[in-house]
């Protein structure tokens, strides 16, 4: 008895260390008070509206969004196509390419950000925004990889097989059959896409062109002069969307799912 | 509808071959089933029919073409699964009209189409429900209802009733031949059910590790076994090791150290020349195969041979007899008169020479 209440006690030590940060940020993101600091002075939504007056962070949220949106559509694209043919389809090579896939989980993302930075040096490519859409989709596609394989193993091929005998040609039979069965996994997917970008700082460093800020470079760029209390209102802002969209996202599969199946 | 035709279709995974070279002819309007235990390749040869597996060799007709290389989606084949597979995000009627949305259909014609199928599988008011929302039988009956809708030429199935429980399957049984009656579709059914195959066929295909060992109707494929694993496949019999003492135009006579000699007609040894019977010559060994039901108990006495009762499994109407001559068993189902006879009884026995075939001696063992 006594080993378990010890073990709950630090359980949620851990938790409270883990979180504590992230709850002083919510916290002092609404501090009326210039000096961002505990106690709390007064409520005030002054943060904000700064924040939404200031023109380079409203241009790095863009840059953010439209960087998501990208890598989430090519990287969830190539995802489920490359998940369609590791489990569907017999080829040589197969064990090789799943791990090939995967790998960039497993690599430090110093060494994949350094490494693909040589490479286009090596084409003699300049570093772009396109270099950093194709960054992140590398960075993003095993995660899709894997919730995709998982939900696609479940679907049983008889499905795919009673649509062909129908006279579904194999197109007809992704877009009709497969592909609404796996919607949930590739909305899952595409999510993890866009949080996976829209948190990235390691290897948006070293890929960005100059000039270029996504929301984290820019709160990195703005810690280095001093601790503005912005910064702690723009956290908020990044919180609700890496917590809220998933949320979002179960309620949409939720609604869905009472609806049909 | 249209006949089918396997020509020496072989079909190997790696490794491993699943079929060896089968040749038969699947009659337009016909029901025929593949019957074989586990793993003897029915699926495999269901599959190559339908197109979602090619074989390694030989060829496939349906009708006078051959359709070897035609996708799957081009052989207008109705397929029913075991498990269904009806697409769960859409309602039984959409799961219906799906076929029919690849046909030149006008909509007006297709919601007849879809009504009418439903009508064939009784089940005229669920169009609207999802397939989750129905139950393992009505699911199938959808399923059966889904395949037929698009005027299959062939229809494919693939133990379509075993997920169903026995109740349940015995009426779907009756319930899918009437329907596969009335529309006359060229049916190929799998199982490994004998009953089901013998209720519901107009031929079987007796299957074993990747051989066809018989094809015959249901009686002659009962009555009459090709090989012994056929006799032993369906329904009880007894084989006994025999000699063969000569033959005749009309009779084989084999000699076992059981019941001594004993002439079996040769239209019986001979069935329809899948029977290896045929090719028995004198001196050659053989098998001596009797029906339970056909080897018939009566009083000790008599010239008749004398068992002894093992065991009786007593079945109501009848009773199941393990019998004991020297070292030889042997097993007979008998109608009860009075009362069954009882273990450890010594009992006479007596065959009926026309219900005997004559087997060559099973190699494949
Ligand atoms: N895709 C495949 N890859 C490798 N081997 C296979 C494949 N499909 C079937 N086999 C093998 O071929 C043989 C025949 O299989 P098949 O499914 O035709 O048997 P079946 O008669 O339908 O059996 P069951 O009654 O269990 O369904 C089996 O040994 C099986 O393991
Ligand atoms: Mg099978």
């Amino acid at each position: 008895m006594r080993v378990w209440s010890l073990l709950k006690f630090y359980t949620v030590l851990v938790y409270a260390f883990m979180f504590a940060p992230i709850l002083v940020v919510l916290a002092l993101a609404f501090n009326a008070s210039q000096f961002g600091g505990f106690p709390i002075e007064g409520l005030s939504l002054r943060w904000f509206y700064k924040l939404a007056e200031n023109e380079a962070i409203i241009r790095a949220m863009r840059t953010s969004l439209a960087l998501g949106a990208l890598t989430a559509l090519i990287a969830t694209t190539l995802g489920v196509l490359a998940s369609l043919a590791l489990v569907r389809y017999q080829f040589p090579g197969k064990a090789f390419i799943t791990t090939f896939l995967i790998s960039p989980v497993l690599v430090p993302e110093t060494v994949l950000a350094v490494g693909l930075l040589i490479f286009l040096r090596w084409l003699h490519m300049p570093r772009s925004f396109a270099l950093l859409v194709i960054g992140h989709s590398i960075i993003a596609l095993p995660f899709i990889v894997l919730v995709v394989q998982a939900r696609l193993v479940g679907i049983r091929k008889d499905y795919e097989e009673a649509a062909r005998s129908l006279g579904a040609s194999p197109f007809q039979t992704f877009r009709e059959v497969t592909l609404p069965l796996l919607l949930p996994a590739v909305f899952a997917g595409a999510l993890f896409a866009f949080t996976i970008s829209f948190d990235n700082i390691t290897a948006t460093i070293f890929w960005r062109p100059s000039g270029l800020e996504t929301v984290p470079t820019q709160i990195f760029g703005m810690l280095r002069n001093s601790v503005s209390p912005e910064i702690n209102a723009l956290g908020f802002v990044m919180i609700c969307i890496t917590v809220g969209l998933p949320l979002l996202a179960g309620a949409v599969a939720r609604y869905f799912s009472r609806k049909k199946i | 509808m249209a006949r089918v035709e396997l020509v020496n279709i072989r079909k190997s995974f790696g490794a491993l071959k699943a079929v060896h070279g089968a040749d038969a002819v699947f009659e337009e309007g016909s029901f025929t089933t593949l019957l074989g235990p586990s793993g003897c390749g029915k699926t495999t040869i269901l599959r190559m029919i339908s197109g979602l597996e090619s074989p390694t060799s030989g060829d496939i007709f349906i009708g006078e073409r051959r359709i070897n290389d035609v996708p799957v989606h081009k052989r207008n084949l109705g397929l029913v699964f075991q498990n269904y597979a009806l697409f769960p995000h859409r309602t039984i009627g959409e799961n219906i009209a799906f076929g029919l949305k690849y046909r030149n259909i006008s909509p007006s014609d297709m919601a007849q189409k879809v009504k009418d199928a439903l009508d064939i599988v009784r089940l005229p008011k669920v169009q609207d429900r999802y397939p989750s929302q129905l139950s393992g039988g009505q699911q199938q009956r959808i399923a059966l209802a889904r395949a037929i809708v698009i005027e299959p030429d062939v229809l494919l199935l693939d133990e379509p009733l075993s997920a169903l429980d026995a109740n349940l399957r015995e009426d779907m049984r009756v319930e899918l031949k009437a329907i596969q009656d009335r529309i006359g579709v060229t049916s190929i059914f799998v199982t490994h059910d004998q009953s089901e195959a013998l209720a519901m066929s107009d031929k079987i295909i007796v299957m074993s590790a990747g051989r066809i060992e018989q094809i015959g109707t249901p009686e002659e494929v009962y009555n009459t076994p090709a090989t012994a694993f056929v006799a032993g496949f369906l329904g009880a019999s007894n084989m006994l090791p025999a000699r063969v003492l000569g033959r005749d135009a009309s009779h084989i006579l084999l000699e076992t150290p059981e019941f001594g000699q004993t002439a079996v007609a040769l239209a019986r040894a001979a069935a329809l020349g899948t029977n290896r019977g045929a090719t028995l010559s004198t001196g050659d060994k053989a098998l001596l195969m009797i029906r339970a039901e056909k080897l018939t108990l009566g009083p000790a006495g008599g010239d008749a041979p004398q068992a002894v009762v093992e065991n009786v499994d007593y079945q109501g109407q009848l009773a199941r007899y393990f019998l004991r001559i020297g070292e030889t068993r042997l097993q007979a189902i008998n109608m009860i008169d009075a009362a069954p006879f009882l273990a450890g009884q010594t009992v006479s026995l007596t065959l009926n020479p026309n219900a005997c075939s004559a087997l060559p001696e099973d190699t494949s063992a």
